[in-house]
């Protein structure tokens, strides 16, 4: 069990709800990041492959990938948003070579995912300092519930907001399996790693994290700050938003802004209203 | 092949995709893209955050012609509420010499 220190809190989680991540800066000792990039470089396939679909505890139980990815910290985050027993789903160590300049085009992984509510997480290991030469991955931040297929978003090179990931050592980015992103080119000479490690939920994602904040009037505000590509789809967005929090939160009258609560608005008792002589009331049924 | 017909094939067309925020060709550019088949230009991913016009209209005055505009679509019962790809593409061209 993660001890509760390490827990997401609720406005953690309404950041992630908005911007489909959440951002660890050096949360890896440094030491371990060196080990963790001597491995790489020395075993860059990984066996990727093999091992789909189980349970993540018995993957890497002897490995220095197994202790990033099991540090305290990380536990509590892993935790706070799949739950305690996630599934191994894939993982990929995106090795970029010095000077190669073509950077991927943009993507969401896998393949279309139609779902709503449950979702797995994409977790972003960079065991050395990334400066932009180097490239980072190029995020969008917001994108994650965007429905589209795979790489068929390559038509686009650049949009407002995108965010390219340069970071210490030892940072950490957790997404939404549906984060559009696209790795950048490395323009130095050094050799830069990526570690991507996806894992799915085995519960239903409701109140896994530190809940202690929930009722923070902050947190609407996390949700609903706008993102700067969305044009007049913003509130649609917004909509989205509401709708995986009254999830994650299990409270489906959760609202921001009355966006939901108006179209969910379909009145059965107005005979009741009528017949009890509630408008005299000032509104109020017994 | 003539001198003409020489002349005529050095010209290519640049492509500029321009993505905005909303239906009228006057709102901001949100994303853009652009495809140069004289190569005297090559855009990436990620190699610039600031648009190359405020918005279609601004591109047009510097004269970029309008070849494609995303219709405005009707919502499907069912869509209401599901974003996907970036919803109005402006596709533009201007017409440039490899030479020079």
């Amino acid at each position: 069990m993660v001890n509760k220190k390490y827990l997401l809190t609720s406005k953690q989680m309404a950041s992630f709800v908005n911007k489909g991540f959440l951002r660890f800066d050096k949360i890896i000792p440094k030491k371990l990041c060196d080990e963790a990039f001597r491995e790489l470089k020395r075993n860059p396939d990984h066996k990727w492959w093999l091992t789909n679909g189980k349970p993540f505890s018995e993957i890497w139980t002897d490995s220095v990938i197994g202790k990033v990815f099991r540090h305290p910290k990380v536990e509590g985050i892993i935790q706070s948003l799949v739950g305690p027993n996630p599934r191994y789903d894939h993982h990929f160590p995106h090795r970029i070579e010095p000077g190669k300049l073509e950077p991927q085009n943009w993507h969401a992984d896998s393949i279309i995912d139609t779902r709503t509510k449950h979702f797995d997480i994409q977790l972003f290991f960079f065991p050395q300092d990334t400066p932009r030469e180097m490239g980072g991955t190029l995020i969008l931040p917001g994108s994650h519930f965007r429905r589209v297929q795979e790489s068929e978003i390559s038509r686009y090179h650049n949009i407002v907001g995108q965010l390219p990931i340069v970071c210490k050592a030892g940072t950490l980015f957790v997404t939404h399996h549906n984060i559009w992103h696209c790795a950048q080119p490395n323009r130095s000479r050094k050799l830069r790693f990526m570690f991507k490690l996806r894992l799915n939920p085995t519960v239903r994602q409701i109140n896994l994290w530190n809940t202690d904040d929930l009722s923070d009037p902050e947190i609407e505000n996390v949700l609903m700050k706008s993102h700067p590509w969305t044009g007049v789809e913003e509130r649609i967005e917004q909509v989205l938003r509401i709708k995986l929090w009254r999830f994650l939160t299990d409270n489906q009258h959760f609202d921001s802004r009355y966006w939901l609560t108006r179209i969910e608005n379909e009145p059965t008792t107005i005979f009741e209203y009528q017949q009890s002589g509630v408008y005299e009331n000032k509104g109020k049924l017994n | 092949m003539s001198k003409n017909n020489t002349a005529v094939s050095s010209l290519r067309q640049k492509i500029l995709i321009l993505y905005s925020g909303g239906s009228a060709l006057d709102s901001k550019i949100v994303a853009w893209s652009l495809f140069d088949a004289t190569e005297k230009e090559k855009m990436i991913t990620g190699d610039s955050d600031v648009p190359p016009y405020e918005s279609v209209f601004d591109a047009m005055k510097d004269g970029w012609r309008v070849i494609q505009i995303s219709p405005i679509q009707s919502i499907h019962p069912g869509t209401e509420y599901s974003t996907g790809y970036l919803k109005f593409e402006h596709v533009l061209e201007k017409i440039a010499s490899t030479d020079g």
